[in-house]
């Protein structure tokens, strides 16, 4: 059968899935729509924000980052994986004992402040509205790259079956999608790599393949890539150095850990659940779940960059036989080419292609005067391709690619649909019932979340059809907006009795100003990148720190605002600091 | 001695073991997979050396634990402490 009427027919039934879900799963009540009516076990809750958190990112660009970055590949691995322990040990269960329904309807009453509730509203609109921009353009994407229509038309597909199970479901539809989807997704991602692991070490496990020697051979697979890397002139991809920095890498880490944990729409998953205790171990089965996945993307990276060195270099460098020529091309390298995100470019005009590092002037001098090369022949080499591309390497049959494609798209459609429940929670109930008409009764609510959550899929559609040329940058500014502001103010109203509202704004304004501005500085105002005032590399940065590594200065900037100004104002009542008391036991009083 | 089963004191336990655990989480990501990462990259785990593997599988599988020990922990102080959820 046609690759592409195979993967519509899989794509299509798993939307008929979705679909299905949905229509099983409707909210009746306000509890329902918010947060599921909070019944929903710990292992069905860890996948569902499994399949929340691991967005098109995670799916399909991470393991590319990786195997372009080697080594420090893993601030990415260790910062999203790692942002789970800090969320289960210091915000679930807490935020789940004060058993509401959003993130700043905690923090507006925790800290006895419409104000701050509001400036809570603001940061949480600002990141998850940036993220679901990238959501919406990751389903477009997989639709058009790999179906092969219309970006218009995959988005618009995705769109009307996020609306369908996330208007008529809430939260309740959605949790249940997303474990269909988690399942999907996971199964997608791993067979190619069982395959991949199989035909290269013969072990089918990919984290251990990865630590195997190579089929038929006693050399190990990390240590022979090692060595073909050095050869090209690269850096090794095990070693340390290369990549970035190691006060980059250990910011960026930790900036990761700090903004996942501060992402409202992972934190309301943990609102769903029915008791304190099984918030604690649903955050442990999130990150099963979620391990599964990012476990196995250093294996997919490192067996990608392989199968393409080896693929383009088959033998001994330099020697004739060593060259891929152009006219033996494998059939995936024609198919990418004509995407434009492979491309080729016989620059010594030997007609076989040289693959290596050209910027690395020593190699590049060394390799002209040796081989004769003039520069690297992949002149364009798109690290989301290694993801897709992966299934045609290993010569997988068509359902598997079709797979691919079905949980390209899910990853995207579960992650939307968690952002657009956060942003519909984040109006209907915190400024409309929160704030501009307590009197709304719990009917007109539940209608006001519903047409809040379907103007946002429309916007959230459109700018992933018309998006901002800064799409890429903007993920980083979410996560140093959830690192700043909201991680530090809900740990603090947890953790410091005695902080008071005056403190929580204080600090809350300084954390998002700072790293809105330390941003701004690099990648221009409001991502105008004319208006940049520095330039945005290791030279221009302060102290050589990264804008998407500066989250925890951000943070730390929010705590110590927060501090001197709680030691110059009056403490906070005594009824709050009661609430605290009582955040802090399981027990209901 | 009579132990001290007030709420104060269930917390300063809590807080007891959160600072174990986001100590160990600390070590294994930061310390041995960032700080130390180029030395223990002289050992190996198989094919693995030791700091890219703290980086890239280690640190996942530790968090994992982690998480899991901490719920155990917790709900045998809830009940020592007599403020679990019946």
């Amino acid at each position: 059968m046609d690759q592409q009427i195979l993967s519509l027919i899989v794509v299509g039934i798993t939307f008929a899935i979705y679909i299905g879900i949905a229509i099983w799963a409707r909210a009746g009540s306000t509890s329902e729509f918010y947060v599921a009516g909070k019944g929903v076990h710990p292992v069905a809750n860890g996948m569902a924000t499994a399949a929340d958190w691991m967005s098109a990112a995670s799916f399909i660009s991470m393991a590319g980052l990786i195997a372009f970055l080697g080594f420090t590949g893993g601030a990415y691995l260790m910062g999203w994986t790692g942002g789970y322990v800090l969320m289960a040990l210091l915000l679930a269960p807490y935020l789940r004992k004060f058993g509401k329904f959003t993130v700043p309807e905690f923090i507006g009453d925790r800290f006895y402040s419409k104000t701050a509730r509001v400036v809570a509203v603001i940061a949480l609109l600002a990141m998850s509205i940036t993220y679901v921009i990238g959501q919406m353009r990751g389903v477009g994407i997989a639709f058009s790259n790999i179906l092969e229509v219309p970006l218009a038309v995959g988005l618009v597909a995705g769109m009307a079956v996020v609306f369908i199970y996330a208007v008529l479901g809430g939260m309740k539809g959605i949790t249940y999608t997303q474990i269909a989807q988690y399942v999907i997704m996971i199964f997608a991602y791993t067979v190619p790599a069982v395959f991949i692991a199989i035909t290269l070490t013969g072990n089918p496990i990919p984290q251990l393949g990865l630590g195997s020697t190579l089929q038929g051979s006693d050399t190990y697979l990390l240590e022979a890539l090692d060595n073909t890397m050095v050869e090209l002139g690269f850096t090794q991809y095990t070693a340390t150095e290369g990549g970035m920095s190691m006060l980059n890498m250990f910011l960026l880490t930790l900036a990761l850990m700090i903004g996942t944990a501060g992402l409202p729409h992972v934190i309301i998953r943990f609102f769903t659940v029915p008791r304190v205790r099984d918030a604690r171990k649903s955050a442990g089965w999130a990150l099963v779940f979620i391990g599964i996945l990012y476990t196995t993307a250093p294996a997919v990276g490192a067996m990608a960059i392989w199968n393409l060195v080896n693929t383009v270099h088959p033998g001994e460098i330099g020697t004739e036989e060593g060259h891929l020529a152009y006219e033996d091309k494998p059939a995936w390298m024609e198919r990418w080419e004509q995407t434009g995100l492979l491309e080729f470019e016989d620059k010594n005009e030997d007609g076989v292609i040289q693959y290596y590092n050209d910027e690395d002037e020593e190699f590049a001098a060394y390799a002209e005067e040796e081989y004769g090369w003039e520069g690297s022949e992949i002149v364009e080499l798109d690290r989301d391709i290694m993801v897709l591309a992966n299934p045609e390497i290993a010569g997988l049959p068509g359902w598997v690619i079709a797979l691919v494609a079905a949980g390209g798209i899910a990853a995207a459609l579960s992650t939307a649909a968690g952002l657009l429940l956060a942003i519909s929670s984040a109006i209907s109930h915190d400024l409309l019932k929160g704030v501009f008409t307590p009197k709304i009764s719990e009917k007109r609510e539940l209608l006001a979340g519903r047409i809040s959550m379907a103007v946002a899929i429309l916007f959230a559609g459109y700018l992933g059809l018309n998006p901002p040329g800064f799409a890429a940058e903007v993920v980083a500014l979410a996560f140093g907006l959830a690192a700043a502001s909201l991680f530090p103010t809900l740990m603090m109203g947890i953790f410091m009795k005695k902080m008071n509202r005056e403190g929580a704004i204080a600090g809350m304004l300084v954390g998002l100003v700072s790293t809105l501005l330390y941003i701004f500085l690099y990648k221009g105002w409001f991502f105008f990148p004319e208006t940049a005032m520095l330039p945005d590399n290791q030279d221009g940065w302060i102290l050589g720190i990264n804008p998407s590594s500066f989250g925890p200065i951000g943070a730390a900037l929010n705590f110590i605002t927060a501090y001197i100004v709680m030691k110059m104002t009056a403490p906070p009542p005594k009824d709050i600091q009661e609430l605290v008391e009582s955040v802090r036991v399981p027990r209901a009083d | 001695m009579s132990q001290d089963l007030s709420r104060e004191a269930y917390w300063k336990a809590n807080l007891r073991l959160l600072a174990i655990c986001l100590g160990i989480w600390f070590f294994v990501s930061f310390v041995l997979g960032i700080l130390l990462a180029a030395p223990l990259n002289n050992f190996y785990l198989g094919g693995y050396p030791l700091g890219f593997w703290f980086a890239q599988q280690g640190s996942i599988y530790t968090f994992i634990v982690l998480i899991f020990v901490y719920a155990w922990r917790m709900n045998v102080l809830d009940r020592k402490f007599n403020v679990d959820e019946e």
